[in-house]
């Protein structure tokens, strides 16, 4: 749910950066948090375990500059994305305005991808979404490595709402602006639409 | 679908702060933080300068989030009062209103006890500037959201 603070002329909306185990998430986050400017980003917290995988969730807040006199906030979080972390899950989508699903390209996470995308859908039903009209993006990560999916089969597995989707290397940065920027729009959009109804 | 936006205006934000800086000087506070469930920080009062706030809010959010979620798993709707006790600093966290999260840190000029009475008083306050923004947010003004264009977006990217 986004939160416009007409007080401090503010909009703030919530992000959430979902998809299987290891398909770098964070690693989205991470880039971000190092190419933005620092006046435009605050600090970058992530719940993890000792190696490093997330446990709750990584959070790193976003100031955009203005729109129509509104400072924009954008508050972008990860789940965790193994199977058994569910219920933090759950809890993390709540209040949620956009979901970027970052899938594995590699062959080998095919059926991982898929269930991800499943429980997403399940889990925004969950929180009263519609998984149908929710802003979303999709990012097909790791194309730079080998035995990766092609697009087409990609898209058939995961994109059947036909919504924009993103080629990505994020541990070298490629796909990961492109991907926040068309979510953003997207969850701007459905905001303006909101008003309207 | 818009799932929903919440709308704060400067009326309500006032009020919200006038019950927060009273509940602050009441319970001998060092800080108090109001948050909604979904992590943003509404407003604060006391000395917030020295604080994360961003960083503070998204994380009481979590935190109540995952002892509500500990809450349903033996039968309780939630915790709606938890407490964080330091060796200098304490932290209780209390939900009002149904979606704010009240945080308020205080160290050993203040008590618990203390911290719980001032805390129970404010909720009713909080309570009646949450229902008057409801019902503010009915019929507000739009202030100028709805005309957001292409354009206007475009520009936060250059």
């Amino acid at each position: 749910m986004s939160f416009i603070n007409y007080a401090s002329r503010e909009i703030n909306c919530k992000i959430v950066y979902y998809g299987p185990g290891l398909c770098g998430k964070t690693t989205n986050l991470q880039f971000i948090y190092n190419r933005m400017n620092p006046d435009a980003r605050g600090k970058m917290i992530s719940l993890a375990t000792e190696t490093e995988r997330t446990l709750f969730f990584d959070f790193l807040p976003l100031s955009l500059g203005e729109i129509r006199g509104f400072k924009t906030r954008f508050h972008l979080y990860t789940v965790p994305g193994q199977v058994f972390y569910d219920a933090s899950r759950r809890l993390i989508l709540r209040g949620v305005d956009g979901v970027v699903f970052c899938a594995d390209s590699q062959l080998t996470r095919t059926d991982s991808n898929e269930e991800s995308m499943e429980n997403l859908r399940v889990n925004l039903r969950e929180q009263g979404y519609d998984p149908d009209r929710l802003p979303l993006v999709i990012q097909y990560n790791k194309r730079d490595l080998p035995n990766v999916a092609s697009l087409a089969e990609l898209h058939a597995l995961l994109n059947r709402r036909n919504v924009p989707e993103i080629e990505a290397a994020a541990s070298s940065g490629i796909g990961v602006f492109e991907t926040l920027k068309t979510v953003i729009k997207l969850v701007l959009i459905d905001l303006k639409r909101g008003r309207r109804q | 679908m818009s799932h929903g936006t919440f709308s704060l205006r400067e009326p309500e934000y006032e009020a919200l702060l006038f019950v927060l800086r009273k509940l602050l000087a009441d319970a001998s506070a060092r800080v108090v933080f109001l948050v909604d469930k979904d992590g943003t920080l509404l407003a604060s009062a006391g000395d917030a300068a020295g604080f994360d706030t961003t960083s503070l809010a998204s994380l009481a959010a979590g935190n109540i989030a995952a002892t509500g979620g500990l809450a349903n798993l033996i039968g309780e709707k939630e915790f709606s009062i938890l407490f964080h006790e330091g060796e200098r600093d304490n932290m209780h966290l209390s939900v009002i209103a149904e979606r704010l999260i009240l945080v308020v840190v205080f160290d050993r000029r203040s008590s618990v006890g203390l911290v719980r009475l001032r805390v129970r008083q404010a909720s009713a306050r909080f309570n009646d500037v949450m229902a008057a923004a409801a019902l503010a947010a009915i019929d507000a003004e739009t202030g100028g959201i709805e005309e957001l264009t292409e354009a206007d977006i475009e520009s936060l990217f250059k």
